[in-house]
């Protein structure tokens, strides 16, 4: 079960619309690399991790990228929720708006939509965990991208926070890796 | 939202900020006794700040973790993604 807190994990402020950036940063809201598909990659793998501590860092980190979530939607939400027209149309993103308005909806920066491919869950721990580091990688690769995108300081600033959290799930998930490992090997000796 | 009510929310998102990343380094270093000692202490001002907030503004969490005494608060904006910082 799960509890929504009406707060954000991190401040969250824009210079005004940018229908631009709006475009590119949707990416991580319902891309190959965005929170959703981190949060229900770790959040169905957990069932089927070894260790109480796996169990748990899945559980939590799933739980935190359900936030991230939050940051990404509210980030994109305030750049485009006052845009004018014309400037959706000068940033490319007419297209978008013609199925979705101002709203919400999880989709590349490219307009693909997301789809469970992205992710994957093959049972096996070790398998599992070292997706999950690439995953982070990978989300630490894009959030720099978005910041050498990026024209907006504020928005800026609440990417830098989601980028260092992505080396510290990475970190967490090495270390569970770890834990992991050395079950196993016990389990093959004793 | 006034100055003051966001003063006390940023302090409430800090705090909690250092409850989740403890949490989450003592999910594999479950024996680090100081880093548990560390995040009880956050967890006890994290605990005093909501509690002050929430009897200013109405309830931060759904499903009964806080009561709502007189008048069903929940409703009340702003949203997560209103909030002007």
């Amino acid at each position: 079960m799960w509890i929504f807190e009406k707060k954000l994990e991190y401040p969250v402020r824009v210079g005004g619309p940018n229908p631009r950036l709006a475009k590119v940063i949707i990416t991580q809201y319902g891309g190959p690399d965005g929170e959703l598909a981190a949060s229900l990659r770790y959040l169905t793998q957990r069932y089927t991790m070894p260790l109480p501590q796996a169990k748990a860092v899945l559980t939590d980190i799933g739980t935190e990228e359900l936030a991230h979530m939050e940051i990404v939607a509210t980030l994109v939400y305030n750049l485009i929720k006052d845009a004018p027209l014309e400037e959706i149309k000068r940033a490319g993103l007419d297209g978008y708006y013609a199925d979705h308005d101002r709203a919400l909806y999880f989709v590349n920066a490219a307009g693909a939509p997301w789809t469970a491919t992205y992710i994957q869950s093959k049972g096996d721990p070790v398998t599992d965990l070292h997706e999950n580091m690439a995953a982070e990688q990978k989300a630490r690769s894009t959030y720099e991208y978005l910041i050498q995108l990026s024209d907006d300081p504020d928005v800026s600033d609440t990417l830098k926070f989601l980028r260092e959290r992505e080396i510290v799930h990475f970190q967490r998930f090495g270390e569970t890796l770890n834990l992991v490992h050395e079950y196993l090997d016990r389990k093959k000796y004793y | 939202m006034d100055g003051q009510r966001l003063s006390l929310l940023k302090k409430i998102m800090a705090l909690e900020f250092t409850c989740v990343d403890f949490n989450l380094y003592l999910d594999t270093h479950p024996e680090d006794y100081r880093a548990l000692a560390e995040y009880n202490a956050a967890s006890e001002a994290l605990l005093a700040a909501k509690k002050e907030y929430e009897n200013l503004y109405g309830p931060l969490t759904n499903y009964g973790s806080t009561p709502s005494p007189q008048a069903w608060r929940w409703i009340d904006e702003p949203w997560p993604w209103e909030t002007t910082f």
